[in-house]
């Protein structure tokens, strides 16, 4: 369902992909983790269409996006869904008008608006007392919870994931995989998430990719994670400084 | 050498601004045959019109009534009645009143819209907006743009009212002038032209004020830092080009 071709990406000299390439299959929950500044955020951008990659291609449902923008992907072609890294909620507007954004653009009542706001609010496992109230007023946890809510009251062919338990404690961050994983099952969405959450990981991953120094270094599922022999692998999984990933010194 | 390579950055750095605010403007244009969200433009227009009206409002009120006493106490006094109203219509509609007006609600609009959209670009929510298959350019430019063109001429109307009015308070309240004459006088004197030249400035002003606002923050970045030097950048812009095309489009109107 989507395939990524060789996609390279530099920001002036700085290469930060260089030559990704892997394909996901439809109904997958596919996982990118890789140490902060190894270029997970910019290939999910160039997957988006948020910013152009410079060569390379990515094809969803058979159609070649190289350097098409996100509005023509998911106007023209497949329905996609964005969970932000800080939730990305827009404060001007209350919770539900939030949830509602999408169909509230296509000029659906106000009223049915609202009512499948509470709906998807519901499947977050939040309840219309927050409908009212402005992001600012909820928790981190609770925000993040109601981007989820946006995200699929598109009904999504494609999910994206950035970073989705950054910043919350370990219960919260719990909560939000749960919800992932059953939201994806639940409207049978292929799902991409990138994360440095191990913990994460392991709940949502159908497949993960490790991205280090801009390629892909090491792909499989869960279990042979744990038990692959892949140095780069076995110490980022395990969370030690010592190993063949190094700091950055500049 | 050294020169050599800082002109060329600043040439460099020169075309590469021009080159995205041409993009920006065109992106803008093209949002024309898109989709109005006139609730947006609404909005704008009561946040860039009625809630700019008290500080315009005391600007132009100073401002006339400053006018006055300096006509006055620096020209002739045996002749001033129909000199000082007359100096102050023409003064206030053809330029205090845009430009002062247009500097005020560039510091109050630009500044408010550079730094909306940019904690809207750092936080993410413009790529939230593309995500939900909305165009920025349409949803948060476009309405704020055509609400700046529209309101501007509107407010300074109003600016010109009030000045032409602070002028006659301190007429008859300080110089002991006749009110009926003074008001007489400003009427007779002033001409339509006068009063559309500031108009037309207006709604120039309107846009650079809300255009330089958008871009700045449209393009902002690196957080909070990002959003402070955006907000700066689309005062002092809008500013600017307030002042040196106010300077163009008088020598358009009067030098002809």
């Amino acid at each position: 369902m989507i395939e990524i071709r060789d996609l390279h990406k530099s920001f002036n000299k700085n290469k930060v992909l260089k030559g990704i390439t892997f394909n996901i299959i439809r109904g997958e929950s596919a996982v990118i983790i890789g140490r902060s500044g190894t270029g997970k955020s910019v290939l999910l951008k160039c997957i988006l269409g948020l910013i152009n990659a410079d060569e390379g291609n990515v094809i969803l449902n058979g159609e070649e996006l190289y350097n098409k923008k996100m509005s023509y992907i998911s106007q023209k072609k497949t329905k996609i869904g964005m969970l932000f890294q800080g939730s990305a909620l827009f404060d001007s507007l209350k919770i539900w008008q939030n949830v509602s954004f999408y169909d509230s653009r296509k000029g659906i009542k106000k009223k049915i608006c609202y009512k499948k706001a509470i709906e998807n609010l519901n499947k977050v496992g939040l309840d219309e007392k927050v409908a009212n109230l402005f992001p600012s007023e909820l928790s981190g946890g609770m925000q993040k919870r109601v981007a989820l809510a946006r995200a699929i009251s598109i009904e999504p062919e494609v999910l994206f994931f950035d970073e989705p338990t950054t910043g919350l404690d370990p219960i919260s961050a719990d909560v939000i995989n749960r919800l992932i994983l059953e939201r994806v099952k639940d409207i049978g969405a292929t799902a991409i998430t990138i994360t440095h959450d191990m913990a994460s990981a392991r709940v949502i991953a159908d497949k993960i990719y490790m991205i280090h120094e801009g390629r892909i270094i090491w792909s499989g599922d869960i279990g042979s994670m744990e038990e692959s022999s892949n140095k780069y692998v076995n110490q980022f999984i395990n969370g030690k400084s010592l190993g063949p990933i190094t700091l950055d010194k500049n | 050498m050294n020169i050599l390579s800082n002109i060329g950055k600043v040439i460099t750095v020169f075309l590469e601004e021009t080159g995205k605010f041409s993009f920006f403007l065109m992106r803008t244009l093209r949002a024309l045959t898109g989709r109005w969200y006139f609730k947006n433009i609404f909005q704008q227009i009561l946040f860039i019109g009625y809630y700019s009206l008290p500080v315009v409002a005391l600007t132009s009120f100073f401002t006339g009534g400053a006018l006055a006493l300096q006509i006055y106490y620096g020209g002739n006094q045996f002749n001033s009645e129909s000199i000082v109203s007359s100096i102050v219509a023409l003064g206030i509609t053809r330029e205090l009143g845009p430009v002062l007006g247009g500097i005020v609600v560039a510091g109050r609009v630009s500044a408010a819209i550079a730094a909306e959209i940019g904690t809207m670009r750092v936080t993410e929510q413009i790529d939230a907006l593309k995500s939900l298959s909305t165009d920025p350019y349409e949803y948060l430019v476009l309405p704020r743009v055509i609400a700046g063109i529209i309101t501007l001429p509107l407010l300074i109307f109003f600016a010109d009212i009030i000045g032409i009015m602070g002028g006659w308070f301190i007429a008859t309240q300080s110089l002991d002038f006749n009110g009926d004459v003074y008001l007489q006088n400003t009427e007779s004197f002033l001409e339509i032209s006068d009063i559309t030249s500031g108009l037309i400035k207006a709604s120039i002003f309107g846009l650079i004020i809300t255009l330089m606002g958008c871009y700045n923050g449209f393009y902002s970045s690196g957080g909070a830092q990002g959003v402070g030097s955006a907000t700066t950048n689309a005062v002092v812009s809008s500013s600017i080009l307030i002042l040196a095309s106010n300077y163009i489009m008088t020598t358009l109107f009067f030098a002809a």
